[in-house]
C-alpha cells in the first residue's frame, strides 16, 4: 500500500496559509522518496469557497491530495471542532506521518490530535529525517537547546510539530494533479469553547520573522528608541525583519510581537544578527539554531559571542551607521 | 470553586553542565520550580481572592518534589498531592497526560478549572497541558495571558496569538495553560510557611488512581529516544574589528552580492 504523508494546512486569521506550511511541503518532498515515493497530502480546515482560493500553492508544492473541511463554523480557529476533524480523517486515511507547523494553533491542535489516536508527537522539531527502518526520526532540542535528541514513535501516524523557518520552502515548483477531496465532519462537537473577540495586533500581517532569512535584533544595549531605529534600518537595508530581546521589550523599544526567546518566539534564519544583546540562556533558545550568527556588542564577555560565528566588540551606535552607509551604497 | 494546578519541577537550564561523556550532568544541578508554572500558581492564587476559590497543586515526581508543594502551601495554596511511583519514570507527553489526568479524575474530579504552565524549560514541549484535557474531555485554552473573568459556570480568558488577541469564553470544567501576565505575588506569607510545615502531602502510585503498569512511564509511552547528542559546536567565533570584514563575511556568507 502507497504510504501517505499528511500535513496540516493553517489558515491565519488574514486568510492565507501559513508560511511554516510550505517548509513543510518542501521536507515532505524529501521524505517521501525515502518513503517508496510515498503521496503527499494536505489537510486544510477552513470556512466555505475557501480552498479553491489557495489551491495554487498546493498545485505547486506537489500535493497529491488536499483534504478540505468547510464550514461556516471553520471560520476562526477552535480546538475542539478542529482536532475532530483531523482524527475523523486520520481514521480514514491512515497515514503514515502527519506534520503540523510549530505554531499557537499548531501547538494547541496537535496534542489534542495525537493524545486521541494513541501516538506520539514529537514537539517543536527543528530536522525530519527517514531512518533506516522506515520511521520518522524527529530531531529536537531540549534543555533550553544544550542537549538534541532524535526521537522516534512507535505508533501511527508518526506525528510532529515543526518550528517555523526552519526548512526552507522549494525552490522551484513541482506541479502535481492536485486533487481536493471535501470533506464534512460526521461527530457531533458543541464547542465548549466560544471566541467573544479578537483584537487585531499592530503589524497588518504576520511578523515576518517566521520566515525571514535575515534577522536583526536589538538589546539593551540600543538604549532608547533611536537606538532601536538604527536595528529597523539596518534590517531594512539586508531586507530583513527586526527582532528584539525580552530586555527591549520591557524597556518598551520594541513590541512583544518581536521579541525572540524563551518567552517569545523560535527563529532560525540564515544570519541573525544580535545588537546590543548580552545573550542571556532566555534569548539565545530562540535563535541559536540560526545558520550564521553575526553579535555586536561592547562587552568581550558578554555570552551571546560563545554562540556567535563572527563577532565584534564595540558601539552598535558607531558600526551600526556604517553598516546601513555601506549597503545602500551597494544598492545604488 | 475548585482549582487544581499542575506543577513541574525542573533543573535549572541556566546552570546545565555537561559531564565527559557529552550527556548532561544531572547531579549537582538545582532543580527549580519551572517558571510558567510559577506563573499557573499566580493565576490561580488571584482567583482564589478573587472568586474565593480551593487551589490544590499536583505534580508527578520524586519524593523530593514534596519541597515544590510545600512551598506551594506556603505561598496560599491549599493542598498539594504528589503522584509518584518508579513505574511513572520515563514518560513522555502522551503518558504524562494520561497520568496526571487519572489522577485528577479518580481524586479530584469535581475540579471546575485546571492551570497548567504553558511550557516546561527543559521539555519545552507545550504538550502536557492539552494531553491532561484530552484525557478529561474538557475543553482547553492555551496561551492565556489573563483571566477577564471568572463565574461559577465559566472564565473568559486573553490568549495571546501571533497576529493578535483573542478573547474567549470557556465553560467549565475546562483547561488552561498561561504566559507570564498574572501579577499575584507568589512570596510566602508567615501563616503560610507555619502551615507548609505541617501539611502532609498526600502521595499516590500508579496503582492508586487505577492506572495499570502498561499506562504510564517508559511503558505507556508511544515516543522513545533513539539518540541524544550535542548541538553541533558552532566553533569558536571569529572576532572583526572593522565594517569591511562584516562586510567581507557577508559576501562569504551569499546576503551581499559582489
Amino acid at each position: 500500500m502507497t504510504k501517505e504523508i499528511l500535513i496540516y494546512a493553517e489558515v491565519t486569521k488574514s486568510g492565507y496559509v501559513h508560511p511554516v506550511f510550505f517548509t513543510l511541503a518542501a521536507k515532505a518532498q524529501e521524505l517521501a522518496q525515502k518513503l517508496d515515493d510515498a503521496i503527499i497530502s494536505a489537510l486544510i480546515i477552513t470556512s466555505k469557497g475557501k480552498t479553491e482560493t489557495v489551491k495554487e500553492g498546493f498545485v505547486k508544492c506537489g500535493f497529491d491530495k488536499v483534504y478540505a473541511f468547510e464550514d461556516e463554523r471553520f471560520g476562526n480557529y477552535n480546538t475542539e471542532l478542529f482536532s475532530s476533524c483531523a482524527i475523523e480523517l486520520v481514521n480514514e486515511i491512515h497515514p503514515e506521518i502527519f506534520l503540523i507547523g510549530a505554531t499557537t494553533q499548531g501547538r494547541d491542535l496537535g496534542p489534542r490530535i495525537s493524545s486521541s489516536l494513541h501516538t506520539g508527537l514529537t514537539a517543536d522539531c527543528i530536522e525530519l529525517d527517514i531512518n533506516e527502518k522506515g520511521m520518522l526520526a524527529a530531531t529536537r532540542p531540549t534543555f533550553g537547546g544544550k542537549l538534541m535528541a532524535t526521537i522516534l514513535c512507535k505508533n501511527h501516524p508518526q506525528m510532529a510539530t515543526v518550528r517555523p523557518g526552519v526548512f526552507k520552502p522549494l525552490e522551484q515548483d513541482v506541479i502535481r494533479n492536485t486533487e481536493i477531496i471535501y470533506k464534512n465532519i460526521t461527530s457531533v462537537v458543541t464547542p465548549k469553547v466560544e471566541l467573544i473577540d479578537f483584537i487585531k495586533g499592530l503589524e497588518d500581517e504576520l511578523n515576518d520573522l517566521d520566515s525571514a532569512e535575515i534577522i536583526v535584533s536589538g538589546g539593551k544595549g540600543m538604549k532608547n528608541a533611536e537606538g532601536f531605529k538604527l536595528i529597523e534600518s539596518l534590517a531594512k537595508a539586508l531586507n530583513g525583519a527586526v527582532g528584539a530581546s525580552r530586555g527591549a521589550v520591557e524597556m518598551g523599544l520594541a513590541d512583544h510581537k518581536m521579541q525572540i526567546g524563551q518567552t517569545g518566539k523560535t527563529v532560525s534564519p540564515k544570519l541573525y544578527i544580535a545588537c546590543g544583546i548580552s545573550g542571556a540562556i532566555q534569548h539565545t533558545v530562540g535563535m541559536d539554531s540560526s545558520k550564521r550568527i553575526i553579535a555586536i556588542n561592547t562587552d568581550e564577555n558578554a555570552p551571546i559571542f560563545d554562540i556567535a560565528d563572527i563577532g565584534y566588540v564595540g558601539d552598535a551606535f558607531e558600526i551600526i551607521p556604517q553598516l546601513i552607509d555601506k549597503l545602500s551604497q551597494k544598492t545604488d | 470553586m475548585k482549582i487544581v494546578v499542575c506543577i513541574k519541577q525542573v533543573p535549572d537550564t541556566t546552570d546545565i553542565k555537561w559531564t565527559e561523556n557529552n550527556t548532561i550532568q544531572r547531579e549537582g544541578v538545582e532543580s527549580i520550580i519551572n517558571p510558567y508554572d510559577v506563573y499557573a500558581l499566580e493565576a490561580a492564587l488571584k482567583l482564589k481572592k478573587d472568586c474565593n476559590a480551593k487551589v490544590t497543586v499536583l505534580t508527578m515526581g520524586p519524593e523530593q518534589a514534596k519541597d515544590m508543594l510545600k512551598k506551594a502551601i506556603a505561598i496560599g495554596c491549599d493542598d498539594a498531592i504528589l503522584l509518584s511511583d518508579r513505574k511513572f519514570a520515563g514518560a513522555d507527553t502522551y503518558a504524562t497526560g494520561k497520568t496526571i489526568a487519572g489522577a485528577i479524575k479518580s481524586k479530584l474530579a469535581d475540579f471546575d478549572l485546571i492551570i497548567c504552565g504553558q511550557f516546561a524549560i527543559d521539555g519545552d514541549t507545550a504538550q502536557t497541558g492539552p494531553t491532561i484535557a484530552n484525557n478529561l474531555n474538557i475543553p482547553q485554552v492555551t496561551y492565556v495571558k489573563e483571566v477577564i473573568e471568572c463565574s461559577e459556570n465559566f472564565a473568559v480568558v486573553k490568549k495571546e496569538i501571533e497576529e493578535g488577541i483573542e478573547l474567549l469564553k470557556a465553560k467549565f470544567p475546562a483547561l488552561i495553560c498561561v504566559l507570564k501576565g498574572f501579577d499575584e505575588p507568589t512570596r510566602a506569607k508567615i501563616n503560610g510557611i507555619i502551615k507548609a510545615q505541617d501539611a502532609e502531602i498526600t502521595t499516590y502510585t500508579s496503582e492508586d488512581i487505577g492506572l495499570e503498569p502498561s499506562e504510564v512511564g517508559l511503558k505507556g509511552s508511544p515516543t522513545y529516544v533513539s539518540k541524544a547528542f550535542r548541538p553541533e559546536s558552532k566553533g569558536e567565533c571569529t572576532f572583526i574589528n572593522s565594517c569591511d570584514e562584516i562586510c567581507k563575511k557577508l559576501k562569504e556568507y551569499g546576503i551581499l552580492n559582489d
